[in-house]
């Protein structure tokens, strides 16, 4: 708006005056005032000393089981970036919205939170279907989304920095992992009925094929499902080696409950049962002796040995209380903040041009999960990891990845 | 698809399945016994009754932590009295509600649909704050865990088992009270005829609240009784909802053989359909057969004669 009023005008000789009046004394208590209105003059929420970033979780609702822990990490990097100096000099201030687990809602207070509170980025969504409905927001007003969740892929927008893995780099490695150390021939797949497990059982059967092993089942049941008595029963007459599992939320406890029941046992490993989709953070609802010997194939576990880590979990719990747990989206929601943070300072500025031009090849060294980078196609470069769940629900790191594999959304043959 | 098997392997699988049909069976029966006393006898319909449920899975978990943490050496047995304080505890809030909402809506029975899913929603708000909007790990006794060997390849999970017997129980239970008992026979007499049983000097009101509540307890009992076998979380009611209604529907409102018969179809055909499509398949052809013979037969698969 400012820009289209003319300079003739004289009101608005007597608004520059005024305004230079006011830059006056923030000129001299500010070494880097010259370059300060400069950084201000963005259109977004940024002052001398504060920058506004918008915070957009479920706290209501189904999903804020899963969402309460990404809440918790991002307003502690805000905390702790605004401890050791802000960005550009600047605390960092935070809105938080409530998606309360209803897309459309999603939508609105992405609009509201760019639009009205002129926000400088935006860390949230959970779901691919929250993503998918903030997505067309994003873009058109041009925002950035800091993304915490590992997905299925075939995604990627100007808009968006994926923190999470994409599918490819949570499943290839793990498959490999089965074949090479536990010799795993058979695999069943089960998943919950939505995108997420049929787009990660589409790659997973494409890999599988590929090494020259079999598929021997693949199953899905609706969200929320709890009786899983029959699978069980196919489970047992298919006599696979590994049970490749993406089944989500409450089903969860049920079918570990029903496993255990139904006479496996998962730390004998037959058949070994290898899940994306449950972290430290789901292990507290199913109950860490339902899901002792559990494989999760993932970037991140509490239990990671790294200096990075031990801080971060230490800063986490005395923020949060002693009993919480870190599960891997936890983590990633974590980093969204440190990176923006370090592409902003890159730049030199909050401009969303500006950042999103110096994202691609920014580099964490301080990340809990070990030494993190943004792709150009705005995904991160992370390890593989594989977890060997224990009695009291945490696990324990049984396989790395030597290298970073490289996010590829849109894996060619897989699709 | 059965070509590499022996026959005894086939044989130990299909009585395997026929178990977890049996076990399927019972939990639709139990989260439907309470519905069928208060959407049945009463015609409330009540979209709280997985909160109720819930209610109880939470106060299993209070006991549990209670037991683990003052009487550990009592842990295995702990699980009897939870049910008993689940049933107590969801019988209170459930005459509170009856009290305080549902007497008001009896004339409009409409009307309890939004009045009770309103307070659905409150309860799982309460539930959020209080116990937080984690699931929660109700830790169960390790006798209650695992399964009999039977034969080779034939495994039967315990908790399936108790949950056949609770469910026998509670439903011969109510079975017994509404055809025998004096407050039973009373609380059929009003919803057949209210003006007339108040008229033979039936306190209808007392009657009302009993039985309204008596339907929360049971939901209750099932809620502890399904942390056995699923989650325990603020939003976990809403898994059970629409199967609770399912049966209580197909198996033709206000008639509890109505409800067991509407209960074991369901779970049998299910379950065998699970087993040989997929499991989101299975459930699609389940809910078109029941509409399909929802559509033939409105009022379900028995009913009762009643003079309006």
């Amino acid at each position: 708006m400012k820009k289209t009023i003319s300079p003739s005008r004289p009101g608005t000789t007597r608004r520059t005056l005024l305004k230079g009046l006011a830059a006056i004394p923030a000129a001299m208590l500010l070494a880097t005032s010259a370059y300060a209105s400069d950084v201000n003059s963005t259109g977004l929420a940024v002052t001398d000393d504060t920058v506004t970033v918008g915070i957009l979780h479920s706290a209501t609702g189904t999903m804020a089981i899963s969402e309460t822990g990404s809440i918790q990490a991002e307003k502690l990097a805000i905390e702790q970036i605004n401890a050791s100096g802000g960005v550009l000099g600047r605390q960092i201030k935070y809105i938080q919205e409530d998606g309360a687990s209803d897309w459309p809602t999603f939508a609105e207070k992405a609009k509201k939170l760019l639009v009205k509170d002129k926000v400088a980025a935006i860390m949230g969504c959970w779901t691919s279907a929250s993503r998918k409905a903030v997505l067309p927001v994003m873009e058109q007003y041009n925002g950035m989304l800091f993304y915490p969740t590992f997905y299925e892929g075939l995604e990627q927008s100007p808009n968006v920095i994926y923190t999470g893995q994409e599918a490819t780099q949570q499943i290839l490695k793990g498959i490999d992992w089965a074949k090479k150390t536990k010799g795993a021939k058979k695999f069943f797949l089960l998943g919950s009925d939505y995108i997420w497990p049929r787009t990660s059982n589409k790659i997973a059967r494409k890999h599988i094929e590929k090494l020259g092993l079999k598929v021997v089942g693949e199953e899905y049941y609706p969200l929320g499902h709890t009786q899983f008595n029959s699978v069980i029963n196919k489970i047992k007459l298919k006599r696979p080696d590994v049970i490749f599992t993406t089944v989500v939320g409450g089903s969860n406890v049920a079918f570990y409950k029903q496993l255990n029941a139904a006479g496996i046992d998962l730390t004998k490993e037959k058949p070994l049962v290898l899940t994306l989709s449950v972290t430290e953070d789901e292990i507290l609802g199913i109950g860490g002796e339902n899901v002792e010997g559990l494989y999760a194939s993932m970037k991140y576990f509490q239990s990671l040995p790294n200096d990075n880590n031990q801080a971060f979990v230490k800063a986490f719990k005395k923020r949060w209380g002693d009993d919480i747990v870190i599960g891997d989206v936890t983590q990633a929601a974590y980093l969204g903040p440190w990176l923006w943070k370090a592409a902003v300072e890159k730049a030199g500025s909050f401009d969303i041009d500006k950042i999103r031009k110096t994202l691609p090849g920014i580099e964490l060294t301080t990340a809990p999960e070990g030494y993190v980078k943004v792709h150009p196609n705005h995904h991160l470069w992370s390890k593989s990891r594989i977890g060997h769940a224990k009695k009291d629900g945490q696990f324990d790191v049984v396989y790395e990845s030597k290298e970073l594999i490289e996010p590829n959304p849109f894996p060619k043959g897989y699709q | 698809m059965f070509a590499d098997y022996t026959w005894a392997e086939l044989g130990s699988i299909f009585a395997m399945q026929g178990f977890s049909g049996l076990i399927l069976f019972s939990v639709l029966l139990l989260m439907a016994l309470g519905l069928a006393i208060i959407f049945g006898q009463m015609g409330v319909i009540n979209m709280a009754h997985g909160e109720f449920m819930i209610l109880g899975a939470y106060i299993t978990y209070l006991t549990s932590n209670l037991f683990s943490t003052y009487i550990p050496e009592l842990f295995g047995a702990y699980f009897f009295i939870a049910i008993i304080f689940a049933f107590i505890g969801t019988f209170l809030l459930g005459a509170l509600v009856e009290w305080s909402l549902i007497r008001h809506l009896y004339k409009r029975p409409l009307d309890t649909l939004l009045a009770t899913w309103g307070l659905s929603l409150i309860l799982q708000q309460l539930y959020r704050t209080v116990f937080g909007p984690r699931e929660v790990g109700v830790t169960l006794p390790d006798w209650m865990m695992g399964s009999f060997q039977v034969s080779e390849m034939i495994e039967v999970p315990v908790n399936g088992m108790i949950v056949m017997v609770i469910t026998l129980f509670i439903t011969v239970g109510v079975f017994l009270f509404l055809q025998k008992s004096r407050k039973g026979k009373q609380s059929r007499a009003v919803v057949q005829n209210r003006a007339m049983a108040g008229a033979v000097g039936i306190d209808t009101a007392r009657v009302d609240r009993f039985t309204f509540a008596l339907g929360c307890g049971i939901a209750g009992i099932a809620g502890a009784t399904f942390t056995m076998i699923g989650s325990t979380g603020p939003t976990s009611g809403q898994l059970y909802i629409v199967d609770t209604f399912l049966v209580v529907v197909f198996g033709g409102a206000a008639s509890l053989l109505g409800t067991i018969a509407s209960a074991f179809s369901i779970s049998q055909a299910q379950s065998i359909m699970e087993f040989f499509l997929s499991g989101s398949m299975a459930k699609v052809l389940t809910l078109l057969t029941v509409i399909v013979i929802l559509m033939l037969r409105p009022q379900g698969l028995f009913s009762l004669k009643v003079r309006r």
